[in-house]
């Protein structure tokens, strides 16, 4: 039997490579992309390389830790939006924001006079974070919602949102949603200026309303528009001083007025325009399972116990300068209008016209991702307080009620379709 | 010939009848030491040097690769990068005295920054007076961070997140060895100016050790109160070195114009490492703790401990005699397992851990045509989980590097 020859050294080297460029062009070794249902923060399908490069310096700016010496503080609550939005879906409650103020003869009095009506828990070293003043009579918790699809809430018209109203329930089905409006403020005036586009007869969005704008956007719906949404944050919530609102948060609690610093505006108009950009052109979540015959059964339980009357599945948008939000049909499950929930989810404080009763219709698109990017434990409801979609159900009062009332009368196997039509959003 | 006997003068002479070492080794064309025969803190003496200028010799290393990556499948493709162009110089000034010092160009002259610039003075082996831009001696990474040295292209995370090597501050201190038996022990106390209030202040959103870097401190420390830093060794012949090391300073700017204005806030990082040389391989690993006092504002978004580790195991598996070298080449297999938690705590709001953990485990190939030089292949598999503790995003991809002694 001949001796087994040795491998050449060349031979191994040769040997070696070849194993080397095997192992490089091995799909296993390298990550690849999720599925495109199980991510939030992809853009709108056909944007044009110019607006894709905008969307993904916009994307670039979310994703970034802002320091101190862009201007972050003196006092805020984070450093960066995919902070609070991870993933561009909906934050950790360790992230919520609190908001107070106080409800006296004249309404409710957000307390500015001592940095109200949010609260800015930290504070750059240096500087004193705010505190709960013990003038408030109310204060709640906000959980960063998701951001992903928010351009198409955008793009609904103010007149389709003002025919969803039914503000004395005058169909009698004991819902009575009605729009938040705020009001035409200078600064307001000049976000709702810049953010319009006639494409028709004239604006379709951004319009008076008994002399106040439309409110879309937030818990409470007091943000009137994208731009409105992403200025009002970057301030209240990293201390960022824009154009629009150029002068530092001060901590008027402990009498401090020294700012951060940092020239203003500290940030330049091309961020603000990239990041809402950005958000605009956020593609819709999609949904998983939809064909699944329980959930399917689900989608119709959802709307026979009343849930779609404010979860209104489908909304239309009106003309957009973006062919892909211009006049189509999308499924966010809200009705973008102000609805009384009870005294479950009374926490004594409001925005613009709402009663501290009465919040915006989450949209429901995206909920059985939310575990995801909530580090595996979902938190629902406009402070994380349910942590079961159940729970959530259970704590719809007001307006809500009847609809909780009819889900728990539910067989347990009715319930169980329900819900896996809400995880299949 | 003659350029190895001055590339051994180089070495040999600086790190061995200095210190008193032993003077094997003599004919080797090869000038760095194997861990097993130099101790950590000779780290920046363990190097080759060109033939000197007078009483000056210049050397110097070089290192670049490039780079292909994807994280949950999206990259930026292929890029190449040169990381670093160094120059050594060292000088003995007398038979007691000599300086040492090093200019790091990074990437091109994005960054240039003198790294050390250092004067001992010998009163015996041991005890060595050092002054001036020095290393503190927090883990071995940090001394011994010279890229030719490693067959991995990135440095580990352990060591430049929690440990911000390459650190360099400016102070003085001692150090030196003691023979009892066949046992070396050696010790190093520093003190420094110190890191500064980067810490917190930065543009990471969180705690982040390395930002406390500044080269303010090369030239006043910001709040008067120095940083200590010491590590203690022992060296087995046959088994190698452990090293217990601490580094501890006020980082924040607390008083100013002589008025408290803020509460003194101290970084402390601990470090545990070991290295053995054997004649199957080499073992590098490196262990860090960080305690950090946090604003009370700012806790948990800015974590108050942080930790991390790797290991490293390399191994010859073929030393081809390659012509022109008086010993032979060598490739070599390795692998890496490094992780580090920047945040070590739980959420007050839900009881949850906070994560922020990058997990990374780094196969290579290397080849070693002398011990100055390396051409190394590396796959690199990163599992981050961000401070929720969101699903595992996963980074991976391939990096060929090469660093060489000059």
């Amino acid at each position: 039997m001949p001796a087994p020859q040795r491998m050449s050294r060349t031979r191994r080297l040769q040997v070696l490579l070849l194993v080397s460029s095997l192992l490089i062009g091995c799909d296993i070794l390298v990550p690849g992309l999720p599925a495109d249902n199980a991510v939030l923060d992809a853009p709108l399908d056909g944007l044009l390389p110019e607006q894709l490069a905008v969307h993904l310096a916009g994307d670039e700016d979310f994703a970034r830790r802002f320091s101190p010496a862009d201007g972050v503080g003196p006092t805020f609550n984070a450093t960066s939006c995919d902070q609070c939005h991870v993933g561009e879906g909906k934050g950790h409650v360790m992230f919520n924001l609190t908001r107070f103020g106080r409800m006296g003869p004249d309404g409710f009095d957000p307390l500015r006079e001592f940095g109200g009506p949010q609260l800015q828990d930290r504070a750059l070293p240096g500087f004193l974070p705010e505190q709960i003043p013990a003038a408030v009579t109310g204060a709640s918790a906000f959980m960063p919602p998701a951001v992903t699809g928010l351009g198409f809430l955008e793009a609904v018209d103010d007149a389709t949102l003002l025919a969803l109203q039914d503000p004395d329930d005058a169909d009698g089905d004991g819902i009575s949603g009605r729009v938040q409006l705020v009001d035409a403020s200078t600064v307001i005036s000049e976000i709702a200026d810049l953010e319009t586009v006639v494409l028709g007869d004239g604006p379709t969005r951004g319009t008076l309303v008994d002399g106040q704008f439309i409110g879309r956007f937030g818990r409470k719906a007091g943000s009137i528009n994208l731009l409105h949404q992403t200025v009002n944050a970057l301030l209240q919530d990293m201390g960022l001083t824009t154009d629009l609102f150029p002068k530092d948060l001060l901590n008027r609690q402990t009498g401090n007025f020294a700012e951060d610093g940092v020239a203003d505006p500290e940030i330049p108009s091309g961020v603000v325009n990239a990041l809402v950009f950005y958000l605009k052109t956020l593609r819709q979540p999609l949904r998983r399972n939809e064909t699944d015959p329980d959930v399917v059964a689900g989608d119709a339980l959802f709307g026979s116990i009343g849930c779609a009357s404010c979860h209104l599945p489908t909304l239309r948008t009106g003309l957009s300068e973006l062919p892909q939000l211009s006049n189509v049909a999308f499924h966010p499950y809200t009705d973008l209008l102000l609805h009384d929930m009870g005294t479950e989810l009374d926490d004594g404080y409001t925005e613009g016209r709402a009663l501290t009763a009465e919040w915006r219709t989450t949209p429901l698109w995206g909920l059985g991702l939310s575990a995801d990017f909530q580090g595996g434990q979902a938190f629902f409801m406009h402070d994380g307080r349910a942590l079961t979609l159940t729970e959530a159900i259970g704590l719809h009062g007001g307006e809500g009620s009847a609809s909780r009332t009819a889900f728990q009368a539910l067989s347990a196997e009715d319930k169980d379709r329900v819900l896996a039509f809400l995880r299949s959003l | 010939m003659k350029q190895g006997v001055m590339r051994y003068l180089g070495a040999g002479l600086i790190t061995v009848a200095f210190l008193g070492g032993p003077m094997e080794g003599a004919a080797q064309a090869d000038t760095i030491q194997a861990a097993d025969t130099v101790m950590a803190q000779e780290g920046v003496y363990n190097r080759p040097f060109i033939t000197s200028v007078g009483r000056t010799a210049i050397g110097g290393y070089v290192e670049g690769n490039t780079n292909w990556f994807k994280e949950d499948g999206v990259g930026e493709g292929f890029s190449m990068e040169l990381r670093r162009f160094n120059i050594f110089l060292f000088s003995t000034i007398s038979p007691r005295i000599r300086l040492i010092s090093e200019l790091e160009f990074e990437h091109g002259t994005e960054e240039i920054e003198l790294e050390t610039a250092l004067i001992d003075f010998r009163v015996s082996p041991s005890l060595v007076l050092r002054g001036g831009i020095l290393l503190p001696p927090i883990g071995f990474f940090n001394q011994n961070h010279d890229s030719p040295k490693w067959n991995f292209v990135e440095r580990p995370l352990v060591s430049t997140e929690i440990i911000p090597s390459t650190l360099s501050e400016v102070g003085f201190g001692v150090f030196g060895k003691f023979f009892p038996g066949t046992v070396t022990l050696s010790y190093d106390l520093y003190l420094t100016n110190g890191l500064q209030d980067g810490i917190i202040v930065n543009d990471q959103g969180r705690t982040h050790i390395p930002s406390g870097k500044s080269e303010e401190q090369f030239e006043e420390d910001n709040n008067g109160s120095p940083a200590v830093s010491g590590r203690f060794a022992a060296r087995v012949p046959g088994l190698g070195e452990v090293g217990g090391s601490f580094y501890t300073a006020k980082y924040n700017n607390f008083v100013i114009e002589g008025e408290t204005v803020d509460e003194a806030r101290r970084v402390s990082i601990f470090a545990f490492d070991a290295q053995t040389s054997q004649p199957w391989g080499e073992v590098r690993a490196e262990f860090a703790v960080a305690n950090i006092d946090v604003p009370a504002s700012l806790t948990e978004l800015f974590g108050d401990r942080q930790w991390g580790g790797h290991i490293d195991v390399t191994v010859p598996i073929w030393r081809p005699q390659m012509g022109g070298y008086s010993r032979p080449s060598a490739l070599e297999l390795g692998l890496r397992l490094e992780r580090i938690d920047m945040n070590v705590g739980t959420f007050s709001t839900t009881g949850s851990n906070i994560f922020d953990e990058t997990t990374a485990l780094v196969p290579s190939i290397s080849f070693r045509p002398t011990s100055d030089t390396v051409f190394s292949f590396n796959y690199r598999r990163e599992w981050h989980r961000d401070m929720q503790g969101n699903p595992t995003a996963v980074t991976a991809g391939y990096q060929f590097g090469f660093a060489t002694y000059f």
